[in-house]
């Protein structure tokens, strides 16, 4: 069984549970060790489950429609969350959010990729695929995060830059590029968590942080695996061969030493149990602020160049 | 093993040729196909082999540019005598195991007589000092690895120390898919090099030939105080192909080329082949501090 036919059945469980639940009820008969050896099968099966997860399960909970989106989390983490908008260059992209807040009531800017909910609200969000004038504006609330000195946290949650003619026209690669540059250097605290889809040099532009989190079933990545496979193996289809082979999983990706934590997820997945998730990012975050603050500049720059300054591996 | 030292002799370019030299440059191994003529792809005649190494690489009957090697490049550039080889032996890894990625580099290796997709070092342009990296699209496109990615920091990192200027010449494809997110790395580790060398007030010229996009398009070559391009070069972050499948319609004419991306404001010159030499040492002299 794969992680979606678990689901079905898990469901299918819990429908039961419900049904034997109000029968109890209305017939007022004792049924709790029934509904308890069920309850049991329940998370039996969920943690199961997730005990053999392979990275292609992984690619399609990241996508999972359900899974919570940078506004879910932003609204459960933050206090008096206010969102800013446009790059003052050219337009505001719907595909990046971004503003200022309080977490435990102090200042911080939060600057998120953006999916939708639906068909509808994915168009308007352009499925989260930022525009050169997305990164821009990230880049411009990163600047005023820096005058302020609050600290930045980025959610990561995008298949990648989008492409096509506008975003050429308009210098897609120089945005991307700047960002890297002005992030290496941004003279207050970066915390970025790839909450989902973590695609290629999309998702990099926000994620040149002090720390990089992941959620438990995120994945970061190169290209997607169609892509992927289809460059190298002329195959789109064998994009599950390559989810495992690329090593995008929030696991191999720690052991690599490309990210610095992995965030727990409830059982089943983040959108299981968004205020959970929300509650386990918040208490990180908290956390590492307050380490990250207490940090002289200098130190905090040359450790962040350190970081990404060890990644790459090659013989001497 | 391959000597790097006799490839460097064959390279050809056409300052002053002499006999001695003529001899040489028929053994050179270009990116064109084997043989004594080629078809140039834009014309359509067929041409001397021999006569586009000494037309620097650009058809001599319609002046299409041929792509050139990284040592062509450096020969062209750089003053005689005067280049340095920064990291020579940095050699690549295989670090998600991908089936046969060792193979293809060794074969790559020797059919290029290069290590890595770039070549980087110190050297005069017409006497001034400076730091240089050329990218060669013979290997993998071009693709940024691991190899790529640290030969270009510690080039860079050698310059902040030694307060020189930057030049690099990009041809890519992007990132080195075999190499995963070690690949997407790189173009953190690069761009954070070059931060702290402008934080110093130091120059950084970049020079974008055909082709230059993804990766590398998304970090160095965009971060030039002064971007340069050959002509016609192609130029993009995501590549005409995936363009053209994602929007499902047909690209513009010139889409992505040099030209374009000097239309739209993001490139500061086009400059022709033989003029590169003595326009990078107009703009290093009127950095000279
Ligand atoms: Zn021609």
């Amino acid at each position: 069984m794969n992680i979606f036919e678990i689901e079905k059945a898990s469901e299918e469980l819990k429908k039961k549970i419900k049904e034997l639940k109000e029968f109890s009820k209305l017939q007022n008969i004792d049924l709790s060790s029934e509904i308890e050896i069920l309850e049991n099968k329940l998370k039996e099966l969920q943690r199961d489950s997730f005990k053999n997860i392979t990275p292609w399960d992984k690619v399609l909970l990241a996508r999972k429609i359900e899974r919570p989106t940078s506004l879910d989390l932003i609204k459960r983490i933050f206090d008096n969350f206010i969102e800013l908008h446009g790059d003052r260059l050219y337009k505001d992209d719907a595909a990046i959010l971004g503003g200022i807040a309080l977490l435990e009531g102090k200042p911080v800017t939060v600057i998120g990729q953006q999916k939708g909910k639906n068909t509808e609200e994915n168009i308007k969000r352009n499925f989260g695929m930022p525009h050169p004038e997305g990164y821009r504006k990230a880049l411009r609330l990163m600047k005023q995060a820096e005058k302020f000195k609050r600290p930045v946290i980025c959610f990561i949650d995008t298949p990648g830059a989008f492409c096509g003619i506008g975003s050429e026209e308009r210098g897609q690669g120089e945005a991307i590029a700047r960002n890297l540059f002005e992030m290496s250097n941004l003279k207050t605290p970066i915390i970025s968590i790839v909450i989902g889809e973590g695609g290629s040099g999309g998702a990099l532009a926000l994620a040149v942080g002090d720390r990089v989190w992941m959620l438990e079933h995120a994945i970061y990545s190169i290209l997607s695996p169609e892509g992927f496979a289809s460059i190298l193996w002329k195959d789109a289809s064998k994009a599950k061969e390559a989810a495992s082979l690329m090593k995008l999983t929030a696991q191999d990706l720690l052991d690599f030493g490309i990210i610095d934590r992995i965030i727990k997820e409830p059982i089943g997945g983040a959108h299981r149990d968004v205020d959970e998730t929300a509650k386990s990012i918040k208490q990180s975050l908290v956390d590492e602020l307050e380490l990250l603050r207490n940090l002289d500049i200098e130190t905090l720059l040359n450790s962040r160049y350190e970081k990404f300054r060890r990644m790459g591996k090659f013989l001497e | 093993m391959i000597n790097l030292f006799k490839k460097r002799q064959y390279v050809t370019v056409p300052q002053k040729v002499d006999k001695k030299e003529e001899r040489e440059e028929k053994e050179v191994k270009v990116n064109i196909p084997d043989g004594l003529f080629t078809k140039c792809d834009d014309c359509g005649k067929i041409v001397l082999k021999e006569d586009i190494e000494k037309n620097l690489m650009k058809c001599p009957n319609c002046n299409k540019y041929f792509r050139m090697t990284a040592w062509q490049r450096i020969k062209l550039i750089i003053d005689e005598g005067t280049f340095l080889e920064y990291d020579k032996d940095l050699s690549t890894l295989n670090p998600l195991s991908y089936p046969d990625y060792e193979g293809k580099i060794k074969k790559l290796i020797d059919e290029t007589g290069l290590k890595e997709a770039v070549v980087t070092g110190e050297g005069k342009i017409k006497g001034t000092d400076c730091v240089i990296a050329v990218m060669d699209s013979r290997f993998l496109m071009g693709s940024m690895g691991s190899v790529v990615g640290e030969k270009i920091t510690r080039a860079v990192e050698r310059a902040t120390e030694k307060r020189l200027p930057v030049i690099i010449f990009t041809a890519s494809g992007g990132a080195r898919m075999q190499e995963g997110i070690f690949s997407l790395m790189q173009m953190a580790k690069t761009s954070a090099a070059l931060k702290r060398h402008s934080d110093l007030g130091f120059l950084y010229v970049s020079v974008l030939t055909d082709p230059t996009t993804g990766g590398v398009t998304a970090s160095f070559a965009m971060l030039g105080d002064i971007i340069i391009s050959e002509p016609n070069a192609l130029i993009g972050f995501a590549g005409p192909r995936v363009i053209e499948q994602t929007i499902k319609q047909k690209l513009p004419e010139g889409f992505q080329r040099a030209e374009f991306l000097l239309e739209h404001g993001f490139v500061d010159l086009i400059v022709e082949r033989e003029n590169l030499k003595e326009t990078l040492y107009q703009i290093l002299l009127i950095h000279r501090g």
